[in-house]
């Protein structure tokens, strides 16, 4: 037994660090470090950087334009996104619908969709969840009616994450009535800027535009963009969420929160004039958070080097999910505490590109509480935390 | 022992929670926190006339009461609608520290009318929440005074017809009355993250008659502990009425939110979450009964359970917000719905006059003390 990465992988990370170093361009880098939100065409720019090099898709076969990265490169380009400051690669193309369309889509639709992804030409955005259908997504109403060789799609799906950027959306829809819910549901692929779908932002609580309300009024859609079959969607659908959870520990991210944040212990002076880090009110909470981070860093690894030698990245995903989720909101409750009174300001537009207004104390208070707040959704999207128990206690151990 | 609040408490309780519940709803106060102002001439106004600013002053300041008890009535209230007016800045803070000092009777009449607000200038920007560490300085200049330095996080700084500084005159601490419109204060005004506002303000030779002197020494140093323990009790007491929104808006949600088609409240890994924050929000009671009443019997035990119940309200206020977030799902964490917004709050009000770490430090040394 030995914990040390081989020869090659020490030699992709130093080429992912050169490269990154390279292309990454320093001011979207700096949003991201701060916590600001990269601009759409910073997005589209950064994508261009990763898919120039083959790096975009890391899980799409060398033939189709993907990078075929094994689990433990993922991993490894991940921190060094993260290291970098490269902003989160936009998962809805590459790592849903993709490797969905794969799987299960017509040799066409691999064709014609996947290079658009690469390409950056399509942006998608995901249309699963519904007002009235969340955790219990198959309950949804949605419904695709067939009429000559188009579906008429009629209703409504929420959340849609960058949904204003997009120009698609794939989407879970009714095909057919009675039986089990989750039977008669079909995967479609649609065009945003199609008459009849409108789209309304939802406002976070942080007050970030993220989330949106996406309206669908009698569209029509062409069969041809039926995925697989008519009402197999739904297994379409669990694939894809599989998909979703990879990398969902956020173990790289966690990592380098701990590492500002650690600096800024040693940085921040309490009311007694001692450092944060020498406060052992504050130093213990910084140190468990840690311990739990070393632990899980390890148990990711396990399950990724798992993963490469075959075993199916399944149920343990899901506890992945739980405790990753739980060290990155701790993380950010303790970043928000250690600035103390400069939590309050609110003021993200200080960090935005040609902003010439100082912040109010350190620069890295700025966006400390409303990162607390905006990571409340990381236990609720993807699965809540609660679900993912559910998964767990009834695939892993039987209850 | 009786755990009924007086006839005149109630009295007290149901004005403001008619008030709210009739001109403060939830999308009133998102429009003027939208708005920017920080608060709306309107509701002050309001406020005024229904006499509350009174209700936290002593009789002989014009005042109807100012106990302990009086500001944890309102102060509850207040934060059941998550108002963001500045009735803390203004009315617990300002005017009770003008109140304590004596003789600013005019004053004090208009702020009691609504017709002028007033911030508590203190905290300093290197000072952390530590309420000791002040190193704006007054230096005598003929009759008058001329002060310079820093404060932060100034809450209202913006809207305040008057200042309430602190500052070091001849290595004494003294307290100044100062004009907004005073030649060299200016204040950066911005929005805080739980939609009230905020201000940095700076002092740059501000020159002062004698007149704005309002206490020096240990006058100066017991108006302003004072003043920083009724800001406690108001914000823990405004946490405890936050925390039972949250609560009832979660709770109800759970009865009402269907999925795999039953009410999402039925699911048992919900209901132990649910009993074990209603139960946090029951101590959170216990500890604003205890610092209320302990309020008006100055030593160590009311000391003690000023740093209680901060640290409870921190701990729980923390819970609360969480807990309600994540049982509501994509709905928590939306703008357009008042949890969230009660949740920044909750999470500011630890982020104000010491934080739960710095109480419990306080909590042990008082201990160590007794
Ligand atoms: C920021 C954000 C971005 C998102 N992006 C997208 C997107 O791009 N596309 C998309 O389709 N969706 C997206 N979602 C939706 C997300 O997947 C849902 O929010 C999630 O599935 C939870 O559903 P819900 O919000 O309706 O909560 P509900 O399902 O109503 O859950 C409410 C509460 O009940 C609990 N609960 C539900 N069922 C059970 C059970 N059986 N046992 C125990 N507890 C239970 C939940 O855990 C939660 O605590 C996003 C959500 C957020 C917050």
């Amino acid at each position: 037994m030995h914990l040390e990465y081989s020869d090659e992988e020490n030699a992709f990370r130093a080429e992912v660090r050169q490269y990154l170093a390279d292309n990454l361009d320093p001011e979207t880098a700096r949003k991201v470090k701060e916590g600001a939100n990269p601009s759409k065409d910073e997005i589209v720019a950064w994508h261009k950087v990763l898919a120039a090099k083959g790096w975009l898709a890391h899980s799409w076969p060398k033939e189709y334009g993907g990078a075929a990265f094994t689990p433990i490169e993922k991993h490894i380009f991940e921190e060094e996104r993260v290291a970098a400051g490269g902003p989160e690669i936009v998962p809805f193309g590459v790592n849903m619908l993709g490797p969905v369309l794969l799987a299960f889509g017509s040799e066409e639709q691999k064709q014609t969709v996947l290079p658009r992804i690469l390409s950056g030409e399509d942006w998608w955005c995901q249309g699963y969840s519904e007002p009235g259908s969340g955790s219990d997504l198959a309950s949804l109403k949605t419904t695709a009616v067939r009429d000559g060789d188009h579906y008429v799609v009629n209703g409504q799906k929420t959340w849609t994450t960058l949904g204003q950027y997009a120009n698609k959306i794939f989407s879970l829809v009714r095909t057919a009535k009675g039986g089990k819910p989750q039977e008669g549901i079909s995967f479609l692929l649609m065009d945003m800027d199609a008459p009849g779908v409108s789209i309304r932002p939802i406002r976070t609580l942080d007050g970030g535009a993220e989330v949106n309300e996406v309206f669908f009024d009698d569209v029509r859609v062409p069969v041809d963009n039926l995925v697989g079959e008519e009402n197999k969607g739904w297994t379409y659908a669990k694939y894809l969420l599989m998909h979703e959870r990879v990398g969902i520990a956020g173990v790289p991210q966690a990592k380098e929160e701990l590492k500002k944040l650690t600096k800024v212990a040693k940085e921040t002076v309490n009311e007694d004039g001692d450092l944060l880090i020498d406060d052992p009110f504050f130093a213990v909470k910084l140190a468990q958070t840690e311990i739990e981070l070393m632990a899980m860093e390890l148990t990711n690894l396990r399950i990724l080097y798992d993963a490469q030698a075959g075993g199916a990245p399944g149920v343990e995903s899901s506890l992945l999910k739980l405790k990753g989720t739980q060290i990155r909101q701790e993380l950010t409750d303790l970043t928000r505490r250690a600035y103390g009174p400069y939590a309050v300001p609110y003021t993200p537009e200080v960090l935005e590109t040609g902003a010439n207004e100082d912040p109010i104390g350190p620069r890295g208070a700025v966006m400390s509480a409303p990162k607390y707040f905006n990571y409340r959704k990381i236990s609720i999207y993807g699965g809540s935390n609660e679900i993912q128990r559910n998964i767990v206690s009834k695939m892993m151990l039987g209850l | 022992m009786d755990f009924n609040l007086s006839e005149d408490h109630k009295l007290i309780k149901d004005t403001i929670n008619r008030f709210v519940r009739d001109e403060y709803d939830f999308e009133t106060r998102l429009k003027i926190v939208e708005e920017g102002l920080g608060s709306s001439d309107k509701i002050w106004g309001q406020i005024a006339e229904l006499g509350l600013v009174a209700a936290v002053l002593p009789e002989e300041a014009g005042g109807l009461g100012g106990t302990g008890l009086d500001i944890a009535v309102v102060m509850e209230e207040f934060g059941r609608g998550i108002v963001v007016e500045p009735y803390l800045a203004t009315a617990v803070l300002g005017a009770g520290v003008l109140a304590t000092i004596g003789g600013h009777d005019d004053l004090l009449e208009s702020v009691i009318a609504g017709e002028v607000k007033l911030a508590f200038a203190h905290y300093e920007p290197e000072a952390r929440y530590n309420p000791k560490r002040i190193d704006s300085n007054a230096l005598k200049d003929g009759d008058g005074y001329t002060l310079t330095g820093e404060k932060s996080v100034v809450a209202h700084a913006g809207e305040a017809d008057y200042l309430i500084v602190s500052a070091v005159a001849d290595s004494e601490i003294g307290l100044f009355l100062v004009p907004a419109d005073a030649d060299g204060l200016s204040i950066r005004d911005y929005p805080t993250q739980d939609g009230g506002r905020a201000g940095e303000v700076s002092l740059d030779d501000v020159t002062l008659g004698e007149g704005a002197l309002l206490a020096t020494g240990a006058d100066a140093q017991a108006a302003i502990d004072l003043a920083i323990d009724r800001g406690i009790l108001a914000v823990a007491a405004e946490a405890l009425g936050a925390m039972e929104a949250a609560r009832d808006l979660t709770l109800d949600y759970l009865k009402t939110r269907t999925q795999f088609g039953v009410p999402i409240g039925k699911f048992q890994a919900l209901q132990h979450r649910m009993v074990d924050l209603c139960l946090e929000v029951e101590q959170v009671r216990s500890l604003v009964t205890l610092a209320a009443v302990k309020f008006d019997e100055p030593g160590p035990e009311r000391d003690k359970a000023l740093s209680a119940v901060k640290v409870k309200v921190g701990q729980a206020g923390r819970l609360v917000s969480e807990e309600s977030i994540q049982l509501h799902g994509g709905i928590g964490v939306t703008w357009e719905y008042a949890l969230g917004h009660i949740a920044k709050r909750l999470t500011m009000i630890d982020h104000s006059f010491g934080d739960t770490d710095y109480h419990l430090k306080r909590f042990i040394k008082l201990k160590k003390a007794a």
